[in-house]
């Protein structure tokens, strides 16, 4: 961030300071709940849990899985990027917005969809097939944005040399791609170490599903925890690596004036046949899940499982808890989040720094960890939080701090701090100022990260599965509950309910502020963000 | 700050479907099946006008939350697939007595011997294996043969079902605590590792594995979903008492703590009564023994009075501690 002393006044307020604080404390609540409940094992025992051969099988499915879902979606993203950003291939607009779309479906509905059409796809084959199709938007995304970014002038400079496409793309193009695809192929490496639902779905075993084990076998303290210390740390890795990606080797045009767009290459006979790939792609990533679903709703309930049809009071009753627990969760998690993005926005210094790294440390945290963290402390210590609806909204405010951070951060830069000063000038304290100037202003961006957040709770489910108070059933938890007892039909509404109301949300969102504010990777955005904060 | 946050909270709450405000509810943790569940309690609500709110969870997973909360917990009543949930709960002193017209529904053997929990339904431990790839004449005697050298690559199981833990119960009880340590790091040899019984059946309907271990519930369940004609797989009975034919009870209590002890009790007299034990037997939601007398079972099921199971009652498999040690130590779960 160019330092602009005249926007960043010296001093924060400390009511603000202290919000911020209290934000950051939040997220390193449950990481130390954890390792207080690991700690209650002792060494002898932890080391004994440890050795025990589960970790490394565990470890060896994990990592297994994300170096071949890594290679598939970096081979899968970045071509998708190359034939969209730098060819002639026709319809491109359309192949952009479908290169992205899968993000809108929860990783957990694909799995649903793939797994009811056969239970050959679980194990690693399902696992490996759910993780690319779903998060390879996370590769195309910063690659395409490199390739739009990148000064033609090299490769011009190449072609003149005598190479030939596939030379320049070898040589020029890809080592100058490097920061965005090694970033999104740690991104997906983060997401897949985190997802539960859809790994459990498929029966495939990881550190997520693992704990869940633990935790369903009645093991509730030092067992589950122990295994999410190593879970966590591994996340941490991730996103280390990721920082280090993105912080180094930057190939950014230094020269000043207009760029050209490249020159987009002729696919000569291939035109006619790149986008049957693409349109396979969009088969695979959409149709086939959406379709899946489709059909089951057109099947008897009978039909999967002879299980109690889903009545259409139920699915109401659902989405109602669904839709109250996004605008609940939307609602705490800005108020959380707020503080915190205006002291990253308006204020420099590295305890500053410190609270904003921290609240993005929840990219690192799962879903299931943090949720586990809170219930053993509330049932211990907060009784009056214990299975209520305030504790499931406040796991959520954990998990998507980062994803309201990014956007609250970028908005309250937007609007100018020279009104503000006018503010102050005309004798405004801080809090007519933020009320009156700022918050008008910087609006429209909070309305976006607001409605984020919205979706991302709507359709979250491994914390609702563990914290949702006593008779609260989710749009997630009733596809949960169907799949798990095969009951494909019986979930098939509430799969429809939520993939529309993620898709409709979703495409609202990109309409009103631009798709770019939707489908910001969660990660990318703010480890960039945090980078920028920390120059 | 904190006024706004609890608005908030209230219009969250607000916004779920909370059951209308008709005294008693009651709380129900489950750890049955959701569906049969589901059909249960619109029954019991439709005979009674009780209301009742529902918490599902695994059966260790519930007891041991039930421990936690102690005495403040919101549970009314509990209900699980298998007793040594409840037997570990009634030894922590949190059931209270079960009416005594309540259990004189159930033949004796299948209740607490002190009378703290009432047995409701029973499942039968089975081997489903697939015969394409394995020839009935070869499938075992006796389950502790899986654990054998020949059997490695052949079986799958599902560890941290809650099914499984009596089964680990039952041959510690047999052959002694570290005997059952060295069948289980056997077993864990042999085994591909699933996460329920649900994809253990799964496993060996498509022949991605010959034969798992699992209760006849999950197999009859399949063979209901799927259809005779698209179903691959069968199941072995182990017979002659053989360990492996073990039957899992499944059972009712009321928390000592309940302060709905008249609903709680009036639940637990519906679930072994004529009507709820008959919608359990015909309905094709549930694939489990209805234990009161004279109630046949879904006709999937192999009638109880020619099973052969081991001579293990209830209250000689006990609780579930030593099962899930017993898993944890040979790197089970």
């Amino acid at each position: 961030m160019v330092s602009d002393n005249s926007s960043r006044s010296g001093r924060p307020p400390l009511g603000l300071l202290a919000a911020g604080g209290a934000a950051a404390a939040l997220v390193l609540l449950p990481v130390a709940v954890t390792l207080a409940n690991a700690g209650h094992a002792g060494f002898g025992a932890a080391v004994a849990l440890l050795g025990r051969g589960l970790i490394a099988q565990l470890l060896a499915n994990s990592l297994g899985l994300i170096l071949c879902a890594t290679i598939s979606c970096g081979l899968i993203g970045t071509a998708a990027a190359w034939f969209v950003e730098r060819t002639d291939l026709p319809g491109r607009p359309l192949w952009a917005v479908l290169a992205v779309v899968p993000l809108a479906i929860p990783a957990f509905i694909t799995s649903y969809a793939w797994v009811s059409i056969s239970p050959d796809l679980q194990d690693f084959a399902g696992a490996l097939l759910v993780v690319t199709v779903s998060y390879f938007p996370l590769v195309y995304l910063p690659v395409a944005a490199a390739l739009r970014e990148m000064d033609p002038a090299l490769e011009e400079t190449a072609r003149t040399l005598g190479n030939g496409p596939w030379a320049i793309f070898r040589r020029v193009i890809l080592p100058q791609l490097r920061p965005a695809l090694l970033g999104g192929m740690l991104l997906v490496a983060l997401d897949t170490l985190v997802e539960f639902g859809a790994f459990a779905m498929l029966r495939f075993r990881t550190f997520t599903t693992a704990i869940y084990s633990a935790y369903r076998a009645g093991f509730s303290g030092a067992e589950p925890a122990l295994l999410a210390v190593v879970l966590i740390l591994l996340c941490l890795l991730c996103l280390l690596a990721e920082q280090l990606v993105r912080g180094r080797a930057r190939y950014g045009r230094l020269a000043h004036g207009t760029r050209r767009a490249a020159a987009r290459y002729r696919l000569g006979r291939w035109r006619p046949i790149v986008p049957l790939g693409f349109a396979a792609l969009a088969l695979v990533t959409i149709a086939v899940p959406l379709g899946t679903i489709l059909w089951w709703l057109t099947r008897d309930s009978s039909a999967a499982t002879a299980t109690a049809a889903a009545a259409p009071a139920d699915v109401a009753a659902a989405a109602l808890s669904s839709l109250g627990l996004g605008l609940g969760g939307a609602a705490l998690t800005m108020l959380i989040a707020l503080p915190l993005g205006v002291l990253a926005a308006r204020f420099d210094g590295w305890l500053i720094v410190g609270l904003e790294r921290t609240a993005y440390l929840a990219q690192s945290i799962p879903g299931i960890v943090v949720a586990l963290a809170l219930v053993s402390l509330t049932v211990h210590l907060i009784r009056p939080l214990y299975q209520s609806v305030f504790l499931l909204l406040l796991a959520y405010s954990i998990v998507f701090l980062p994803l309201a951070l990014v956007s609250i951060r970028s908005a309250i830069v937007q609007a100018q701090p020279r009104l503000e000063e006018a503010g102050r000038a005309l004798g405004l304290n801080w809090i007519a100022i933020t009320w009156r100037v700022t918050l008008p202003l910087a609006g429209p961006g909070l309305g976006a990260a607001a409605a984020m957040v919205f979706i991302a709770v709507t359709t979250e489910l491994t914390a609702t599965l563990l914290l949702a108070p006593i008779g609260t059933q989710t749009l997630a938890t009733q596809i949960w509950a169907d799949t798990s007892t095969l009951a494909f039909a019986a979930a098939a509404p509430y799969a429809a309910v939520l993939a529309a109301l993620s898709l409709l949300a979703s495409w609202t969102l990109a309409r009103r502020f631009g798709a770019a504010s939707v489908f910001t990777p969660v990660g990318a955005a703010p480890v960039g963000a945090a980078l920028e904060a920390a120059v | 700050m904190r006024r706004p946050l609890l608005a908030l909270g209230f219009l969250a709450s607000a916004c779920m479907a909370l059951p209308a405000a008709a005294a008693p509810v009651l709380t129900l943790y489950s750890a049955q099946h959701e569906q049969v569940i589901d059909m249960l309690t619109a029954a019991f609500t439709k005979e009674t006008g009780i209301a009742v709110r529902v918490h599902e969870g695994e059966g260790p997973e519930i007891a041991a939350q039930i421990i936690q909360e102690g005495k403040d917990s919101p549970a009314d009543v509990l209900f699980t697939e298998n007793s040594p949930e409840l037997t570990l709960l009634d030894e922590q002193g949190l059931l209270a007595k079960v009416d005594p017209a309540t259990l004189r529904q159930i033949p004796e053997k299948y209740s607490a011997k002190d009378g703290n929990w009432v047995g409701v339904l029973a499942r039968e431990n089975v081997l489903a294996f697939n015969p394409k790839l394995i020839r009935p004449s070869q499938l075992p005697a006796s389950l502790l043969d899986l654990a054998k050298p020949d059997w490695k690559g052949r079986v799958a199981i599902a560890p941290s079902d809650a099914d499984f833990l009596p089964l680990v119960a039952a041959v510690a009880k047999q052959l002694g605590r570290q005997d059952a340590l060295d069948w289980l790091q056997g077993l864990k040899a042999n085994a591909t590792i699933y996460q329920d019984d649900e994809s253990v059946v799964a496993a060996v309907d498509r022949g991605a594995v010959a034969t798992g271990i699992i209760n006849s519930y999950y197999w009859a369940r399949l063979e209901t979903a799927q259809g005779a004609k698209g179903t691959t797989s069968k199941i072995y009975h182990f017979a002659h008492g053989d360990v492996g034919g073990l039957i899992n009870i499944s059972g009712a209590a009321v928390l000592s703590a309940s302060k709905n002890q008249p609903a709680a009790q009036k639940f637990l007299a519906f679930l072994v009564g004529k009507q709820a034990q008959e919608l359990l037997g015909q309905s094709d939601v549930d694939f489990e023994y209805p234990l009161a007398a004279g109630v046949p079972p879904n006709p999937l099921l192999t009638p109880f009075s020619k099973l052969q199971p081991p001579p293990i009652d209830v209250a000689a498999l006990g609780d579930d501690k030593n099962a899930g040690l017993l898993l944890q130590q040979a790197g089970l779960i």
